[in-house]
């Protein structure tokens, strides 16, 4: 699918670098030539999205990074002196703290949005395990920033989350002494974590390579869910996915500077502006939101191996999708039973969510149990069923007839093909 | 059950040095009412006079225990501030003893300059734990954005549209009033403690600061404990969060460019998009030629 250039630049040293290195004709290929389906809607725009929050998290990264200082006794005192001395230092911050939250906020979308239109499917299998891959990366990257801070939240989310290995039978306290550099979370723990912190994003935006690699081969999952035939059913990227991107990321950059300039800590848990006390620990030890859903799966179990295991396997199912998920129809638009499941998986990842800032007792429990039990039924119960069972609605013949579907009318298959002769 | 488990290391290590002032549970919370604040909302700025006002108590009456440890007295003139001028902060700064070393080494007290920390009450947290009954007053650089409450479902949706943001003050101020002697019948105080309504657990090491009539105000505001504690809990907010008046400033502009460039990026992708859209448009009945971009 990946669009064969048609590159030939005028200038004349573009020609000769042409012959000698050709990234011209690579990003002309990729970015320019390269053939959309048309029926795209909004939620195609998370992954440029995506690449613009990576960009954003690494430059204001690095330069927070060049006023940080990760040491035990000062790295509190830095982040406030960025936030007070350091000239739009507040700004630096906040930008990268909320940032974070925008990226998942946005990597959540993108990722229900492909598990809706079935875009793990065939031919996408390897697009989709890079996603995962991408992911877990983010979750890791994540969690070492939030310690970076050194408040009490950063503290003992670091010694809750470090004790989860502990679970594992052995060598579990081996291991997170191993991962400690130490007998409790110290400075030698922030120390690592500040050297994988900035050395994540990197590895991520590897991987983001490959990703986009893997899509331009596989080419894009589109609404309907079926392959495009022809040139009626594409649009060239640029201009067409370029303006429709550049939309969808003002629109995105409105609610991310909403948070950054106006609240900029409502994700921010007050107790991590108490610098880091090992000696107290807080009344209550709750994650960032973006990790709530799988911290209620792990306290849902009353083992704790088990518990841990629940945890990890609710984030690497995601990486089987392609094989749990029996049906030969991508998107839910014509899956009515797949749609309704979808939505229940939706409300339940939520409610996995709203209970893992709940206290782990009484009612909470109960529906967080439940909750779980849905979340894990519906990858290894109800998708490889469906495919068997299902009974999916008619798939239009190409991308051009599923447009119009919704305005079926002579004079529109007429111009539609007139469109068509001309492209 | 679970949690238990998980933590348990770090509770052994954690319960020995458990102290009153450590909330018991966030269960007991009694909700601070939302008081009005000049720097709330969009527009939002900080009082020149109410922070002026609560230095002013911070100085007399909270410094005494509190450190701040994180703001200098040359932070006074910082536009956004409490406007004191350089002249002024010079004055205040000359009115502390900052401990020094001089040339040959040996320690000595020399008068304040304005790029000096405030200092601290106490030399340490062991001599502010043995002054203060067992607890450490907490520093007071942060502790605006370090206090809050749990708004709950669906307060919390509403907050992200309403701005609702001022948790940190809210809280403080109550605190402030919301001491009662005798605590109400049933409550079991244990010895050094003081009874708080908005205290989770309702047991505060801290006695009551303020009352009516404790600190002069030379602007004619009331002195009353309701007044002093709102315009020091101002004071925190601006101690805790002193770029407010400049975030908010540029968040407007930011908010003003970015609704602009979604609208042209609109109509550009429409136009764009007109061509792909035209079979559509037939559909509906409408010729593509004649409809505008």
């Amino acid at each position: 699918m990946s669009g064969h250039s048609t590159y030939q630049p005028q200038n004349k040293f573009l020609q000769w670098l042409e012959k000698r290195l050709p990234i011209g004709g690579l990003i002309h290929s990729s970015f320019v030539v390269y053939p959309v389906p048309r029926n795209l809607n909004y939620w195609w725009t998370f992954g440029g999205i995506l690449a613009f929050m990576l960009a954003s998290q690494m430059i204001t990264g690095i330069i927070l990074a060049m006023h940080y200082t990760p040491n035990v006794h000062l790295a509190f005192d830095s982040v406030e002196s960025i936030m007070r001395d350091v000239n739009y230092g507040w700004l630096l911050r906040y930008l990268h703290a909320t940032g974070a939250s925008m990226f998942f906020l946005a990597v959540y979308i993108h990722m229900f949005r492909g598990i809706y239109y079935g875009s793990y499917k065939e031919p996408r299998e390897v697009l989709w395990i890079l996603g995962v891959i991408i992911y877990l990366l983010m979750m890791a990257t994540g969690f070492m920033g939030y310690v970076l801070v050194w408040g009490q939240m950063s503290f003992w989310a670091a010694t809750v989350i470090t004790n989860l290995f502990s679970a594992i039978p052995g060598v579990g306290d081996a291991i997170v002494t191993w991962l400690w550099g130490g007998f409790a979370v110290g400075n030698p723990t922030l120390n690592r974590f500040y050297s994988l912190h900035y050395l994540l994003p990197f590895v991520i935006a590897g991987v983001v390579v490959l990703h986009v690699w893997a899509l331009h081969v596989a080419g894009q999952n589109n609404p309907a869910g079926i392959e495009p035939k022809s040139a009626k059913d594409v649009v060239p990227f640029t201009p067409h996915a370029t303006a429709k991107d550049a939309f969808g990321l003002a629109v995105f950059l409105i609610v991310f500077a909403w948070f950054v300039f106006y609240i900029p800590n409502y994700l921010i848990h007050p107790d991590n502006y108490i610098p880091a006390n090992p000696a107290v620990t807080p009344s209550e030890i709750v994650p960032e939101w973006y990790y709530l859903p799988f911290y209620a799966i792990l306290r849902s179990i009353p083992n704790k191996l088990l518990g841990v295991i629940a945890l990890f396997s609710a984030i690497l199912i995601l990486a089987f999708l392609p094989w749990l998920d029996t049906s030969r129809v991508r998107s839910a638009r014509y899956r009515p039973l797949f749609k309704q499941f979808f939505w229940l998986w939706v409300i339940a990842a939520i409610g996995l969510g709203w209970l893992g800032s709940k206290p782990p007792e009484g009612i909470y429990v109960i529906l967080a149990r439940l909750l779980t039990f849905y979340y894990f039924a519906f990858f290894l119960i109800i998708l490889p069923l469906l495919g068997i069972f299902e009974k999916t609605k008619p798939l239009p013949n190409s991308i051009s007839e599923s447009v119009l579907d919704a305005h079926k009318g002579s004079d529109a298959k007429k111009h539609s093909d007139k469109i068509g002769a001309k492209a | 059950m679970k949690r238990q488990s998980a933590f348990a290391a770090a509770l052994v290590l954690a319960t020995a040095s458990l102290t009153v002032s450590v909330p018991a549970s966030a269960a007991d919370q009694v909700i601070p009412p939302e008081l009005h604040w000049s720097f709330a909302g969009p527009f939002g700025r900080y009082d020149q006079g109410q922070l002026q006002r609560g230095f002013k108590i911070y100085r007399e009456v909270c410094s005494a225990c509190h450190s701040m440890n994180l703001l200098s007295f040359r932070n006074l003139a910082d536009p956004g501030g409490p406007g004191f001028s350089e002249a002024q902060v010079k004055q205040i700064a000359s009115e502390y003893k900052i401990k020094d070393t001089d040339d040959q080494g040996n320690e000595i007290e020399r008068v304040g300059r304005p790029a000096d920390h405030f200092p601290a009450p106490f030399p340490n947290e062991k001599a502010a734990k043995a002054a203060n009954g067992g607890v450490a007053p907490p520093d007071m650089s942060t502790l605006a954005k370090a206090r809050g409450y749990t708004r709950g479902f669906p307060w919390f949706v509403f907050d992200i549209f309403t701005q609702y943001h001022e948790e940190g003050p809210d809280y403080i101020a109550a605190i402030l009033k919301g001491f009662r002697d005798p605590p109400p019948k049933g409550f079991k105080l244990p010895p050094g403690g003081h009874y708080n309504v908005y205290f989770p657990g309702h047991n505060i090491a801290m006695p009551p600061p303020l009352a009516d009539g404790q600190v002069k105000y030379d602007d004619g505001s009331p002195e009353t404990l309701q007044q002093y504690s709102h315009d020091v809990a101002a004071f925190l907010m601006w101690a805790s969060e002193p770029h407010l008046n400049q975030r908010k400033r540029i968040g407007f502009q930011v908010m003003i460019y970015l609704i602009v460039l979604s609208g042209l990026l609109y109509f550009t992708k429409k136009k764009v998009w007109h061509e792909v859209e035209a079979p559509r448009e037939a559909a509906a009945g409408q010729d593509p030629s004649k409809t505008t971009i």
